[in-house]
């Protein structure tokens, strides 16, 4: 045994071998614990969906419920495509896509905001950028705001045929999902 | 315990607070420079290991309240959600669920070394009935915690420990049945009776929690008892807490963690009842109903009695007993090492208690009901006829002259004091 105690000796290893050996002990204790808080299998399967869209005819639109939230789908009209193409995205309140499969800074077209070769289906979650209400637009009889799109009655913002904020408080359009195309007539959303 | 404290404060920051709440003080006393007998062994370091066991417990178990659900429509499936959805839940429910049998079984371990050695006698008579009290609040915890799953088992144990009150029927009439029914909160154990009982079994480990920190208390103000019997007279009859009884516990918990890991991974179901596994049918009583392995000694002398109310005084008395033992016992030593004949006594109980473990589990037929009434003789004589007796009439074995003799041999430590060279009684220097 090395009586001096200058140079490193066994009791040093030791020490720091233990003191390692337990917090990496500790920390595999800890992680269980931890990640139990985290999603389990069941709200995990729940993350995506399949939706059959053959129902849904021009004109119409439907809501699902996808990771708790609603998902506004809009099977839209040709007048509705031409209206939300027509607008200068640099009036807009919020110039971004807000598509979560494209880029952060793509901006706002309505070709961002589908899928190419499938203009017409429109799907975002259906919650109001302000404070999180569920805009009214969903029904042929539903209010649809000065735009034709969504009417927010909480605080009365307006959004577009393509979900885009338009006037009132709501600062961001409601947000594209991801989602895809299974077929023609059905998508996964998540 | 002896002495005043040893503590001095390293920084100034530390002395400042240890001016206004001297709590670094208080475990310096109690767990660092506490002196322990030099001549534990293993069988005193169950102490620590069931405070481990309550820390797991209580962990495990708030963590499992996240994601249960105490309803008897769906509290089932909840378990089974947990099993198989919750990350790592495939882990932390066998951890729960094995974990109280590990707590009963270190709990025995504990209960016996006390009992063998004279743990109970004066001036630990508090310690000891602390003691009692804390392990009937892990029998009603364990009780209600069991019921939780919702399982064929936990409903019909449920059923008929609570049907126990009605044995009182017998004494005022119809006061009985009213107790019963105030606690099952219906006309049957069902939706009242699992929500009352998930919120008793969160709240009763706290409760536990409490009484432990009283008999940890009492014992520091006794200290502890050892293998001899005999006091701490002298320093070289004992030794610092820390390094020495810390790591000893320490090490005996890593021990103890090797079959506790062996049951949740390998056969986490073993020490439980497969008719658990088929949800509660209120319309179906299995064929054979028995509790958790660790009450079984105490179900058995509930049915060796043949009238009701007589085997509810039985099998309460078999736990009440346990208080008085301090007092039953008439012995002037300590430890039965130096007690031969009431050591022959022990290790019958031992096997009283293990022949009334396997007696309750066994159908409440002959030849097991003759079995299960000698035994409960058996348990009861021990307490009542043994202890008293033997004490009198024992001539003990000779005592060595103190704790540092009896480690060290004739010739050492004979009443002389003085730490012997080269014995190592605090931290290593360099």
């Amino acid at each position: 045994m090395s009586a001096d105690i200058e140079t490193t000796n066994r009791r040093d290893f030791i020490v720091l071998a233990g003191n390692t050996f337990a917090a990496v002990g500790g920390a595999s204790l800890l992680w269980p614990f931890v990640q139990q808080m985290n999603p389990d299998a069941s709200a995990l399967a729940m993350a995506s969906i399949e939706v059959d869209l053959s129902p849904v005819k021009e004109g119409q639109a439907i809501t699902v419920m996808w990771r708790g939230k609603p998902v506004f789908i809009r099977n839209r009209t040709a007048e509705e495509i031409k209206q939300a193409n027509a607008v200068d995205v640099k009036t807009l309140i919020d110039t971004r896509a807000d598509n979560a499969a494209l880029p952060e800074a793509t901006v706002a077209t309505d070709a961002n905001r589908v899928v190419k070769g499938k203009e017409n289906w429109l799907v975002l979650v259906g919650i109001c950028t302000h404070l999180g209400c569920i805009p009214k637009g969903q029904s042929i009889a539903d209010a649809k705001g000065d735009f034709g799109g969504w009417f927010c009655p909480c605080h009365g913002s307006h959004y577009d045929t393509s979900g885009r904020i338009r006037k009132g408080p709501a600062p961001r359009n409601m947000d594209i999902p991801v989602y895809s195309f299974l077929s023609d007539t059905k998508i996964k959303v998540g | 315990m002896s002495g005043h404290s040893t503590y001095e404060p390293k920084s100034n920051t530390a002395k400042w607070f240890d001016e206004r709440l001297p709590l670094a003080r208080l475990v310096h006393d109690s767990f660092v420079a506490f002196p322990t007998p030099r001549n534990l062994n293993y069988m005193w370091t169950f102490g620590g290991i069931l405070s481990l066991c309550l820390v797991a417990q209580i962990v495990t178990g708030i963590i499992l309240a996240m994601h249960y659900v105490p309803n008897d429509q769906m509290a089932f499936d909840s378990v089974q959600a947990i099993k198989r959805d919750v990350n790592y839940g495939w882990l932390i429910q066998p951890m729960h669920a094995v974990g109280a049998s590990m707590f009963f079984i270190a709990v025995y371990l504990h209960i016996f070394r006390g009992l063998y050695y004279g743990s109970y006698k004066a001036p630990r008579e508090i310690l000891w009935i602390l003691g009692v009290f804390i392990f009937l609040a892990m029998m009603a915890t364990g009780f209600l915690g069991y019921t939780l799953p919702w399982g064929q088992m936990s409903f019909w144990g449920a059923t008929v420990i609570t049907n126990l009150f009605s044995s009182l029927d017998g004494v005022i009439p119809g006061m009985g049945t009213a107790i019963v029914t105030w606690l099952w909160g219906g006309f049957a154990v069902g939706n009242p009776t699992l929500n009352r009982f998930f919120s008793l079994h969160y709240l009763l480990p706290f409760v536990i929690f409490g009484i432990v920190i009283l008999h940890v208390w009492a014992l520091h103000v006794v200290g502890q008892n050892n293998p001899t019997g005999l006091e701490i007279k002298q320093p070289s009859d004992a030794v610092p807490m820390y390094p020495y009884a810390i790591t000893k516990d320490l090490f005996a918990m890593f021990v103890f963690l090797i079959p506790f890991a062996y049951f949740i991974f390998i056969m986490p179901d073993y020490l439980g009842h497969a008719d658990n596994y088929i949800p509660a049918d209120p319309l179906v009583t299995p064929p054979h109903i028995v509790p958790e392995w660790y009450f079984l000694p105490f179900y058995a002398i509930l049915r060796a009695i043949p009238s009701k109310l007589g085997g509810v005084v039985a099998m309460l008395a078999a736990i009440i007993v346990l208080v008085f033992i301090p007092w039953l016992d008439t012995s002037r030593v300590r430890s039965a090492k130096y007690r031969p004949i009431f050591r022959w006594f022990f290790w019958y109980f031992v096997f009283t208690c293990l022949a009334l473990g396997y007696l309750g589990a066994m159908p409440a037929e002959q030849p097991y009901i003759f079995w299960a009434q000698f035994f409960t003789f058996s348990y009861f004589a021990f307490f009542l006829l043994v202890m008293p007796i033997v004490g009198i009439i024992e001539t003990p074995s000779r005592l060595p002259r103190s704790i540092t003799e009896s480690v060290l041999g004739k010739g050492h430590g004979g009443g002389g004091g003085q730490v012997p060279a080269g014995a190592a009684t605090g931290p290593e220097k360099r």
